[in-house]
């Protein structure tokens, strides 16, 4: 190293102490909290009966049984392309508000934004708003700011510890396994999970909070090639602040004649900004379009008797329509565009097509598999043999008496190993495999050709409904050596 | 416009950690480079950071420590053992145990258990089908096929034809003890004589004619009519009068299309001419096989359910 300044080589965190703000996207924003935080702690608590054999909890993932339950709706493993589905609809839906309204997911509903406000809350309440924690922060520490520190600390960990104790509830039986973590009796699994996400809201909310958004997440690189200039996003309207000015009456007072804008400098909107930037500086890769900004400017530009909207959301087409001095577009000209409505209408086709498998998908679920080690089997009077590994759903409940029967122009026999005639009893709400039988006799026609078609079909016998696969039987002439 | 410009508050300094970093030519002019040059790109001549020095200390003694615990240093014969004993035959080995350990109870349910009693308890019959697939695959494929379709010389198990008996006690009887082996002195054990030594090729060919016509058409009526007595003099005692075979000696039945060696004139030909004499193994430990009790009852149970069993 040279005499100079060592350059060091990690910048160290800017604390931000965003300043308490009222206004309408506030309020909005509160309201989003509490009803995602409140549908992230209750779901699981919600019952739904499905019977004895099924559990009882409303939204449940059953890893152990793989299983996915969802009130009326039981998804099972093979059924996993509604989760691909939903996934699919979960990016289009973020890429139709990405364009039309730029970073909102980031400013309203993600989960970093939602706890890191909840912990801004908390902190505020404790160590009191924006001043007493800079106060605070630069004193030297005394009993009361150990006091402080300690509360705020615990507070946080046991939201923290909430938070992790309410996605392993997802997992189980909720009351049951409360009551186990609270015994000590719950899986280990269950332990380090909590462990490990309260760690990490702790550690999100409390402490790295905007740092998870400029240096870790993916998402506002992705949503930066998504927007475009029709894209609402918050904005400076700087053609109308600047240039600003905080001393009007000196200014006015010593005669200077240039006009000043509507930006009084009282840096309002910096102090309640989460991610501790400036938005008068234009966009910027760390803003998260909380609105914030647009409240704290709202509220000063009412009092300085100014109109609303010096901070706002504005489009970037905006700029030099309103530099031009012609009349505000509206913000639904911005929204409702082609590109929009083509994400819109994608995004409905497969909402749509997803609704319509759910319901049209049958309880009874069948699947045949014709052995082919091997093709066929000679018996000692001469019939031929084929085996079928044919795979019956029980979706219900309670057991199911499924019988499987033939159809088929030849004159075929069905059996199955180790059953009374075709009737199968498959336990409640399992899969079972079964081996089924068909032989042809010696002289039939069945027996002698290569493939003959043959339909199977399986009935509920409980409630009546039927489906069928159809598979193939092969006779003799399907191989010269198999079945010896 | 000078003087106004000065009026307007000025813009508060950015924190030193948020000014831009510095640029390449400040950088070169502070540290100096290493006189490397690729098409006029220099390498500066920065030292390590301070973290990545010590991760790579860390990686050396970690080496060096690891030689010493693993087996590692390639001597003339073998390597270093390492001082912790670990190898990978002994990991494996500790899998099977733990594996053997885990269906302890299970096996001794199984050992224990009456041989046709199984089927009844569910959890025990589909315990015994998977252990005895998996014994299956591993033990029994190489003859009898994965599929368990057999091979020529060696027996299909899906049918319902059974040399030795298809009963699951029968089925059990064979794979414990085995057949024609010099290992088990319980083995299944009978003899087809080589007739090439004691009929004509005249009469040989006759009693193929006949065996044919048995179970379905011989090549030559006449010589098939002449075969029958010289069958009933040479081959009931074990084939039975009707050719229907014995289970007690092993010896096939010959009216059905199911056929060991092939069914053909030449192949029936030099069965009767040379004699056959398929041997298998014992496999219970007790009589010099290979695998335990429960495994040999487990993959007795899997062939018996495999759609011939009697």
């Amino acid at each position: 190293m040279s005499a100079t300044e060592e350059p060091a080589l990690y910048a160290s965190r800017e604390p931000i102490f965003p300043k308490r703000v009222k206004g309408s996207f506030r309020s909005f924003k509160w309201v989003i909290l509490i009803v995602t935080l409140g549908i992230y702690y209750i779901t699981p608590w919600i019952r739904w009966d499905r019977g004895p054999e099924l559990p009882g909890q409303a939204v449940l993932m059953d890893l152990a049984n793989r299983r996915f339950f969802f009130f009326w709706i039981e998804i099972w493993p093979h059924e996993f392309y509604f989760v691909a589905g939903l996934l699919i609809m979960a990016g289009l839906g973020l890429f139709l508000f990405t364009s039309a309204l730029g970073r909102v997911w980031c400013g309203y509903a993600c989960p970093q934004t939602v706890w890191t406000d909840l912990f801004i809350l908390v902190e505020r309440w404790i160590e009191g708003d924006r001043n007493a924690q800079i106060r605070l922060f630069r004193q030297g520490w005394d009993a009361r700011k150990a006091r402080l520190r300690a509360t705020k600390w615990i507070v946080w960990i046991l939201i923290a510890l909430a938070t992790g104790g309410a996605w392993v509830f997802y997992f189980a039986d909720a009351p049951t396994l409360l009551q186990n973590l609270v015994t000590g009796q719950a899986a280990s699994v269950a332990y380090i999970t909590i462990g490990i996400l309260t760690a990490t809201t702790f550690v999100f909310g409390g402490l790295m909070r905007e740092q998870v958004c400029i240096y870790a997440c993916p998402w506002p690189r992705i949503q930066a090639a998504m927007m475009d200039e029709d894209t609402i996003t918050v904005a400076y309207r700087d053609w109308r602040g600047e240039p600003r000015g905080r001393h009007r009456k000196a200014h006015d007072d010593a005669g200077d004649t240039e006009t000043l804008g509507d930006c009084i400098d009282c840096n309002a909107c910096v102090n309640v900004c989460p991610m501790g930037i400036d938005i008068r500086d234009g966009q910027q890769l760390e803003c998260i379009t909380c609105a914030l900004c647009i409240d704290a400017c709202d509220e000063v530009m009412a009092k300085i008797g100014k109109p609303r909207g010096l901070i706002d959301y504005i489009a970037l087409t905006d700029e030099m329509n309103e530099r031009e001095g012609n009349p505000k577009v509206p913000i639904w000209k911005h929204i409702f565009r082609v590109r929009t409505i083509m994400y819109t209408v994608l995004w409905a086709a497969i909402g749509i097509g997803l609704v319509v498998a759910l319901f049209v998908r049958p309880d009874l679920s069948v699947t045949v598999a014709p052995v082919r080690n091997p093709v066929f089997v000679t018996m000692s009077d001469g019939t031929i043999r084929n085996t079928y590994d044919v795979r019956l759903r029980n979706k219900h409940g309670e057991d199911r008496v499924f019988e499987v029967t033939l159809a088929s122009d030849a004159p075929l026999v069905l059996t199955a190993e180790g059953e009374e005639g075709g009737e199968i009893l498959v336990p409640a709400d399992s899969t079972m495999l079964q081996r089924i039988y068909i032989m042809a006799g010696p002289e039939t026609a069945a027996a002698a050709d290569s493939v003959t078609d043959v339909t199977l079909w399986v009935e509920d016998t409980v409630s009546g409904e039927r489906v069928y696969k159809r598979t193939v039987f092969n006779g003799r002439a399907a191989s010269n050596t198999a079945g010896n | 416009m000078v003087d106004k410009q000065d009026k307007k508050p000025e813009k508060r300094a950015k924190p030193a950690s948020r000014r831009l970093p510095k640029t390449a030519r400040e950088l070169k002019e502070e540290v100096g480079t290493t006189g490397h040059s690729w098409d006029g790109i220099e390498e500066l001549d920065n030292p390590m950071p301070r973290w990545w020095l010590t991760v790579f200390y860390i990686t050396i003694i970690w080496g060096v420590v690891y030689t010493i615990l693993y087996p590692a240093w390639p001597l003339v014969n073998s390597a270093t053992s390492g001082i912790l004993g670990w190898s990978s035959r002994g990991e494996f080995t500790a899998e099977v145990e733990a594996q053997n350990e885990a269906n302890a109870a299970i096996n001794a349910r199984l050992d224990s258990a009456e041989l046709t009693a199984i089927a009844d308890d569910p959890e025990l019959e589909q315990y015994a089908v998977n252990a005895g697939a998996a014994v299956f695959r591993t033990w029994c494929s190489q003859c009898h096929g994965a599929g368990a379709a057999g091979a020529i010389g060696f027996p299909n198990l899906l049918d319902d034809a059974w040399l030795w008996g298809g009963s699951l006690e029968e089925i059990y009887y064979t794979v414990a003890y085995g057949i024609r082996n010099e290992v088990s002195a319980d083995s299944h054990y009978s003899e087809m004589p080589a007739f090439g030594d004691i009929l004509s090729d005249e009469e040989i060919a006759q009693v193929v004619n006949y065996v044919q016509s048995l179970s379905g058409d011989p090549q030559d009526a006449a010589a098939a009519a002449a075969g029958a007595e010289i069958y009933l003099d040479n081959c009931s005692a074990c084939h039975g009068e009707e050719g229907l075979g014995d289970i007690y000696q092993g010896a096939p039945n010959l009216t059905d299309p199911i056929w060991l060696y092939g069914g053909d004139y030449d192949t029936l030909l030099e069965t009767v001419t040379y004699s056959r004499y398929g041997v298998m193994p014992p496999w219970l430990n007790t009589e010099g096989g290979r695998l335990t009790e429960s495994q040999v009852r487990a993959v007795s149970v899997y062939v018996h359910q495999l759609g011939g069993g009697q």
